[in-house]
């Protein structure tokens, strides 16, 4: 579905600081992947979905999504059909609008944004509905400005927001770093449900070696511009959670870190 | 008495009529958080505008309109400037700003004749023909009408800014203020949102300055100067002073806010202060709303939404 061919990614280029993190990277992504990407700082996982996204551009190389090539495709027009949720709970959402008018202004993602009203009535219920399987409440506070939400309710609402109208691939960005162990464990439960009720391609970053073992079917460890490690489902269930973090410290020593 | 009543009415017509600006600057620096200076250029393209073509026998009412779609045209230019070649907001303004100085004065030499000021006594304006001439010109002895075309205009355009900012475009304007990356991943280029709100905000400008030409009935270079201080200090004032009373809509607390910062003037100049001092007393109260709002955290979002990351 999505494939990132021969990509090579330099930052400050014709500087002291000139660094290659990419050089000839391929990578590729099926439909109905559910792929958790790990990683340390600076591997490249973020860069990655940067890339996917078109938030960066590739200094050669190309990005291929459902065989049409969308390299030069500018961001806002990718994330017609890529869905995705960010590491900042604040990003995803509107802190000024409450969250009925957040959920309104993303329900008409794909249509014009003309003079007519923005709510309808007819799909407050429906937005309610999408809101109780978060179990937090929120379809009882819809009014309510969502910068007074929690950082893990606002979170829980920006992976609604996200998947709520027909997206083909759903880009999770470390969505559950900035939540307590609490929060993200339940936003990781509720993501995995939508996720498999809407079969939607999915490729998360994670710093969370215990969900990238527990959610999705492959995992891939990057390092330094490579995927070292790059296991399907059932080489994942024989690989526990110790030989993963073994890798990990291994590398990690390498660089430093 | 009677003087105190006087220096009332023409408060209150004078932060009404200015109040139109103060809703176009509230668009600009508080929902879209762009600080515009081209509102001192485009204000007295408005103003000069509508004078040339009412010293031509334009109907005054068709003037507004005009005046608010050259100011939107004005406000297109510095959202391009911003977006498409990635000028810093305040660059784009002063840009602006410096352009109308040049075309406000073509206008003013190729439409009188060669003379630095429109003058239109005795044509016909919006308060002294149709609707205006409706309106009694004075009521128990006090020349109320200019007031009272003010405050319809006002009310008009509040109601369809509020209608506005309700609809789809609207509450994309007010996201793109608040969180840039929101509307990205809503599919929507957000530069185009932020040319749009620009336009309505120079729109305003200009309609604001056909409204003060006409009740003048003179236009020239000099209206435009000081008029973003003032406006900001409007918005500021209003949105601080306000901002505890929940029921209130943010657009009635700037028209407020140009009515109460019009009144600080006002009792400044009955008090004795020699006109020269004006401008720095607008700029002594623009410093203390900055300084109080401040405190109120009205511009603190900043921090907290649009540059989290």
């Amino acid at each position: 579905m999505l494939q990132l061919n021969n990509i090579v990614k330099i930052f400050n280029k014709g500087t002291v600081d000139e660094n290659v993190l990419f050089n000839d990277f391929s990578f590729n992504v099926n439909k109905g992947d559910f792929i958790s990407v790990i990683g340390s700082n600076g591997s490249g996982k973020t860069t990655l979905l940067n890339l996917a996204c078109g938030t960066m551009q590739p200094d050669s190389g190309s990005v291929i999504f459902e065989g049409k090539d969308i390299t030069k495709v500018s961001e806002y027009k990718r994330a017609k059909f890529i869905g995705r949720v960010l590491q900042d709970p604040r990003m995803g959402t509107c802190g000024s609008l409450s969250i009925l008018e957040n959920m309104a202004l993303s329900d008409n993602k794909n249509k014009a944004y003309d003079l007519s009203p923005v709510i309808n009535k007819k799909r407050v219920d429906h937005y309610k509905t999408l809101l109780e399987q978060c179990g937090m409440g929120l379809e009882n506070r819809m009014g309510v400005k969502v910068g007074s939400l929690s950082g893990g309710q606002r979170q829980a609402l920006a992976l609604i927001i996200a998947t709520m109208t027909d997206i083909k691939m759903l880009i999770l960005d470390e969505h559950t770093a900035a939540l307590d162990p609490k929060s993200s464990e339940t936003l990781m439960q509720i993501t995995d449900k939508i996720v498999k009720e809407k079969q939607l391609t999915t490729l998360m970053v994670t710093h969370n070696l215990r969900f990238a073992v527990e959610y999705g079917n492959r995992m891939v460890m990057m390092h330094s511009g490579n995927a070292v490690m790059n296991l399907s489902e059932e080489e994942k269930k024989q690989t526990g959670i110790d030989d993963i973090l073994d890798k990990f410290n291994e590398i990690s020593i390498e660089v430093g870190n | 008495m009677n003087v105190i009543l006087n220096i009332l009415i023409v408060t209150l017509e004078e932060g009404l009529m200015y109040a139109l600006m103060a809703l176009g600057v509230y668009i600009t620096y508080s929902i879209l958080d762009f600080p515009d200076l081209s509102v001192d250029g485009t204000f007295p393209l408005g103003a000069i505008l509508s004078g040339i073509l009412i010293m031509k026998g334009v109907n005054p009412w068709l003037c507004l309109l005009i005046a608010f779609a050259v100011g939107m045209l004005a406000g297109t230019v510095t959202g391009l400037l911003h977006v498409k070649l990635k000028i810093r907001p305040l660059l784009c303004g002063i840009l602006i700003y410096t352009c109308c100085l040049s075309i406000n004065l073509v206008m003013l030499l190729k439409g009188t004749g060669g003379k630095a000021i429109a003058t239109f006594f005795n044509k016909d304006t919006i308060f002294n023909s149709s609707l205006g001439a409706l309106i009694p010109e004075s009521i128990g002895g006090y020349y109320l009408r200019t007031t009272i075309v003010s405050l319809i205009l006002v009310i008009v355009c509040k109601i369809l800014l509020d209608l506005y900012l309700k609809t789809k475009s609207g509450l994309l304007l007010r996201a793109t203020g608040d969180n840039e990356k929101f509307v990205t991943m809503l599919g929507q280029d957000n530069g185009v949102s932020k040319i749009l709100g620009l336009a309505i905000g120079n729109g305003f400008a200009a309609l604001a300055g056909s409204v003060v030409a006409q009740s003048k009935g003179s236009a020239d270079q000099q209206m435009g100067v000081g008029m973003v201080v003032l406006a900001l200090a409007s918005v500021i004032i209003g949105l601080s002073v306000f901002k505890k009373v929940s029921f209130m809509k943010a657009t009635t607390m700037v028209i407020l806010g140009s009515i109460l910062y019009k009144g600080c003037l006002s009792i400044a100049l009955a008090l004795g202060l020699p006109t020269e001092y004006l401008k720095l007393l607008m700029a002594l109260i623009f410093t203390a709303a900055l300084v109080f709002s401040n405190g109120l955290g009205i511009k603190g979002r900043r921090t907290s939404d649009a540059s989290a990351k």
